[in-house]
């Protein structure tokens, strides 16, 4: 399986790339933008799917710090 | 020699040649040495090996003529870096390069991946790189995209030197109209080196092995250096694919291999693989040893695939060394390159055939000899003629002409080019390796202490603005300039390192700045004693708007007994004394001021008296050295009453001065760089030093008497003035 | 007294630790890849970009063989100090609590600073004196610390070092620039004390750290 792992910084946290992000883009037209979040993206191949939140949870993401979501990418 | 080129398939002709860079007369040349048309992975190479960027055609007969002898020279031009003797058996190592048109094109990877070149060039010869220092250049602040490449650059260097763990020292950054379409971006970096661990780069011994280790080998840049440094930038985004990406962990990785592989005395020699690559770095070494050596592409880790031979010869991705050991020492080698898990690979041999040949699984797709490739490419005599008509538009005014002295002296401090960089340097890392004894801001040199307590001193200058006005004497101001920075922390210069950034010179009036630039770098040089030990050249750094200012930087390295005794610039005690000591007969034509004036550039500058000068640098020198001054700080942009300001901000005193005679605003503001110091002490040291006391350090404000042109500042706005660079860096 | 200097590909501050140690006793290097402590009474975990900063600071380095010996040591008492990156890896490994977070000026930042030494009862600071400010320089990218529930981290008197007042130059909670564990035996701390042992280079306040393990001493 293709999965790909979301990992976003967790919700209350200051997230100052996001900010920085929301900043910009009134500044380049772009108007009626919110709630920008930087994260990141892991993307892998598996062979046993049932693996992947382990692996998030050993090195893929710090759940102190970050949330994660798993998306099955075909 | 062969008939018939190996692989010969669909052979290139003449339009390919022309599409790679080279000229009809240079093809016809390449097929004369081979005595036959060559194939598509000979021409790549011959396009690279012939490009002005590697072969230095315009301005290796003008480079001939610089002094590189010298007493403490142990390594001189020729070589991957320039080093000099600073006792207890060591040696320092440096060098300067230019990266600029990949900065213009992606600034952030541009500028990261200068300082990883730079640094391998140091850590190539054997020596461990202790700093970095940059001279940056970007069209006026106005200008959002000269904004974004400063941004962008800094971010760039300190993300590459930081992570790699050299300290970055020092630097320069100027904004200037010329270089809005041509940024210039100058890494310069030192190594420490034990003289007996120093190695070369020649490839010697008939049946030894070549190496490969580093990073695998991409697409990264195929090309660039013959379609980027040879060729006047337009602003074309098809160039992008050409800048390649830098990996300071993969650099760090790589040096500590090299410097491991050296301690251990497994090497016969080491060089590091920048522009063009495989080819640049196997041909060098082939030409320095005077050997041949036969490379098998099929051997080398690949990042991608489907790689063509010519693409694998002519890759510049980075972080990437190449060696030559003994048969028997090949599997230490190989285990201390798996320790720093740095893909070390056997790609070769050294041959007595005199011949590059590459070589794919066996067959060979690629054979020329490396005379051919390294010394046969032609050298051309330029064409000077000075400029017909003033080449540079007067810079915009932005200097009321009303401005009184007192709001002229804040306009200055906050001007782009003199306003304080410590937002910048707080990018930067400048006290890893724990041997930085004045850091950015302290001094006007950094200044770097050595394990037997005496200590090297490194500055890095250059202007633009004064050598297009004169490239003779601005050339030598630039000399004196970084010499004078040295002398302020009590430093003797050792040997010079220089980039020469100029436009196409093929022009008869860029030729006329480059021919005078490196006749006035040669006499300043000869004049002070110092040898020119290595550097760079830049050239076609213009566009459609016209060429950059000529801007010759140089580099010197210093040495200094104490460590503990260096220079700095701050005021120290209230009571003081405070003197200007120097053959200093400032001018406002060329200053800092004339540019916020919005005048045009004079034509010509006054020759400044070498000797005397080198005469003044001496004497403060060895009253730095005595411990009897509280500081030292040498006169440049915005003159004397900047230089004072600087003093002031420096040590949180302020100064009571008296600047009686002559024009006011001359002596206030005039420049006459590496001419003129401020210092301050004890009243009988100034006096010993023959300074002209002027006043008295204290209180909380500047005040300068000087009739019409009298100022009081305080601090406080002085400050203020001075942190204008903070607002674009919160 | 003998210290051991882990090493990790990409540290940068091993040296300037290694010399740091070497004031106050006997220094050694333990590679990456060696599960061997080399019977070392103290661990210094430094500076630098381990791995590359790959992935999160500090995330691949927690897993080489080196670090599962360091904590079994920690966890038996012994000594163990992380500097910048070193803090990042010892919280990614579990040793300390919280995490490090980009800097809110989302830029590298290297300034000396002030820190005021809360707490004297760690193996790190027992040579300080409460309340004392130590000059150290700070150098990184990602040194916002945070900790889900900073009060009780207070509470439990595990906030060791604290920025000056408007001298925080990351904006980590309460102003936070190092704790220890509960064991009091675990330090880490974002500023660089191993970059302030002489006061030809800008302040030999960092010494007193490396002291305080000396006088620590050999555990039973």
């Amino acid at each position: 399986m293709r999965a790909r792992v979301l990992v976003r910084p967790k919700a209350g946290i200051l997230d100052p790339q996001g900010i920085a992000v929301e900043r910009a883009l009134p500044a380049l037209g772009f108007e009626g933008v919110q709630n920008v979040h930087v994260g990141r993206l892991i993307e892998l191949d598996v062979e046993d799917p049932g693996q992947l939140d382990d692996m998030c949870r050993k090195l893929l993401v710090n759940p102190l710090i970050e949330d994660y979501e798993v998306v099955d990418a075909g | 020699m062969s008939a018939s080129p190996p692989d010969a398939g669909t052979l290139p002709g003449l339009e390919q040649a022309l599409e790679l860079g080279l000229t009809e007369d240079e093809y016809g040349l390449v097929c004369d040495k081979l005595g036959r048309a060559p194939n598509q992975v000979e021409l790549a190479m011959f396009s690279l090996l012939w490009s002005e960027h590697c072969s230095y055609k315009h301005s290796r007969k003008l480079l001939r003529t610089l002094p590189t002898e010298g007493e403490h020279v142990v390594m001189g031009p020729g070589e991957n870096a320039g080093a000099v003797d600073v006792g207890d058996g060591l040696a320092v190592a440096f060098k300067v390069e230019s990266h600029n048109h990949p900065s213009a094109v992606e600034p952030f990877q541009g500028a990261a991946t200068g300082v990883g070149g730079i640094l391998r060039d140091i850590f190539a010869i054997g020596a461990r790189p202790i700093a970095v220092l940059d001279s940056l250049r970007f069209g006026e602040p106005s200008s959002p995209r000269s904004r974004y490449l400063l941004e962008r650059a800094v971010a760039g260097i300190g993300h590459y030197g930081n992570s790699v763990g050299v300290a970055t020292v020092g630097g320069e950054v100027y904004h200037e109209g010329p270089y809005e379409q041509n940024c210039l971006v100058n890494a310069m970096a030192l190594g420490l080196a034990s003289q007996e661990r120093m190695i070369r780069s020649a490839a010697a011994g008939v049946g030894n092995v070549v190496v490969l280790f580093g990073s695998s080998t991409g697409r990264d840049g195929i090309g660039g250096a013959s379609v980027l440094a040879s060729a006047e930038l337009g602003i074309d985004e098809d160039k992008r694919p050409t800048v390649q990406v830098g990996d300071p962990f993969a650099g760090k990785k790589a040096l500590e291999c090299s410097l491991e592989l050296l301690e251990r005395g497994l090497l016969v020699s080491l060089q590091d693989l920048g522009a063009a690559g495989l080819t640049s770095s196997s041909a060098e070494m082939a030409s320095k040893g005077e050997v041949g050596l036969d490379l098998d592409v099929a051997k080398v880790p690949l990042r991608e695939a489907d790689m063509e031979p010519f693409e694998i010869m002519v890759s510049e991705s980075q972080e990437r060394m190449l060696c030559v050991c003994e048969p028997a020492k090949v599997d230490e080698v190989l285990a201390v390159c798996a320790k720093w898990e740095v893909h070390g690979t056997a790609i070769g041999v050294v041959t007595d055939t005199g011949r590059l040949r590459v070589l794919r699984d066996g067959d060979v797709v690629g054979d020329v000899p490396v005379v051919a490739l390294v010394d046969d490419c032609p050298l051309y005599d330029l064409e000077p003629a000075p400029p017909a008509e003033p080449l540079y538009a007067a810079p915009e005014a932005t200097l009321a002409p009303e401005a009184d002295a007192r709001a002229t002296l804040l306009a200055l401090l906050a001007s782009p080019n003199i306003a304080s960089r410590l937002p910048l340097f707080q990018q930067y890392d400048w006290i890893v390796q724990s041997r930085t004894v004045r850091r950015p801001g302290d001094a006007d040199a950094a200044v770097l202490r050595l394990p037997g307590g005496n200590a090297i001193a490194v500055a890095i200058d250059g202007s633009g603005r004064r050598v297009a006005a004169d490239p003779y004497h601005g050339t030598i101001e630039n000399v004196l300039e970084c010499a004078a920075n040295l002398a302020c922390v009590g430093a003797e210069p050792l040997g010079l390192t220089n980039c020469l950034n100029f436009g196409n010179p093929e022009k008869p009036h860029i030729a006329w700045q480059l021919t005078e630039s490196i006749r006035g770098l040669g006499d300043a040089c000869r004049a002070l004693g110092v040898p020119v030990v290595g550097g760079n050249v830049s050239l076609y750094n213009e566009g459609a708007e016209g060429p950059i200012y000529p801007t010759p930087v140089v580099g010197l390295v210093g040495g200094l007994p104490d460590a503990a005794r260096a220079g700095a610039l701050a005021f120290a005690r209230e009571g003081d004394a405070v003197g200007i000591v120097g053959p200093f007969a400032p001018a406002l034509p060329a200053s800092e001021l004339a540019k916020l004036r919005g005048e045009a550039l004079p034509d010509g500058l006054a020759a400044p008296d070498v000797s005397a000068v080198r005469a003044v640098h001496e004497a403060v020198r060895d009253a730095v050295r005595a411990g009897t001054l509280s500081s030292a700080h040498d006169v440049a942009e915005g003159g004397v009453a900047v230089a004072l300001a600087e003093c002031a901000l420096a040590g949180g005193l302020g100064a009571r001065v008296s600047l009686p005679g002559g024009d006011a605003w001359t002596r206030l503001f005039g420049e006459a760089p590496g001419t003129g110091f401020v210092v301050s002490g004890p009243r009988a040291a100034l006096e010993a030093l023959g300074a002209e006391l002027v006043g008295e350090v204290g209180g909380e404000a500047l005040q300068i008497e000087a009739g019409e042109a009298s100022l009081s500042a305080t601090l406080q706005e002085l400050r203020e003035a001075h942190r204008a660079l903070a607002a674009s860096f919160p | 007294m003998r210290f051991g200097v882990v090493r990790f590909p990409g540290t940068c501050d091993d040296v300037d630790a290694l010399e740091a140690c070497a004031r106050v006793g006997d220094a050694e290097i333990l590679w990456h890849g060696d599960r061997d402590l080399k019977g070392v009474d103290a661990v210094v975990v430094p500076g630098g970009f381990s791995y590359g900063d790959y992935l999160r600071v500090g995330a691949i380095a927690r897993f080489s063989p080196v670090m599962e010996s360091v904590v079994g040591f920690a966890r038996g008492g012994g000594p163990v100090l992380g500097i910048c990156n070193g803090f990042q890896v010892l919280c990614e490994a579990g040793l300390l609590p919280g995490a490090l977070l980009p800097n809110v000026g989302l830029r590298f930042i290297c300034r000396q600073v002030g820190v005021v030494v809360e707490r004297t009862d760690t193996a790190w600071t027992s040579a300080c004196d409460p309340g004392q400010i130590l000059s150290i320089p700070v150098k990184h990218t990602t040194g916002r610390y945070f900790v889900p529930d900073a009060g009780a981290l207070e509470d439990a008197g595990q906030v060791v070092l604290r920025y000056q007042s408007h001298g925080n130059p990351n904006g980590s909670s309460n102003d936070i620039a190092g704790v220890c564990n509960e064991g009091r035996n675990v330090v880490g701390l974002m500023p660089h004390p191993e970059h302030a042992v002489d006061v030809l280079l800008g302040s030999a306040d960092g010494l007193r750290l490396f002291e305080s393990a000396a006088r620590v001493g050999v555990p039973a």
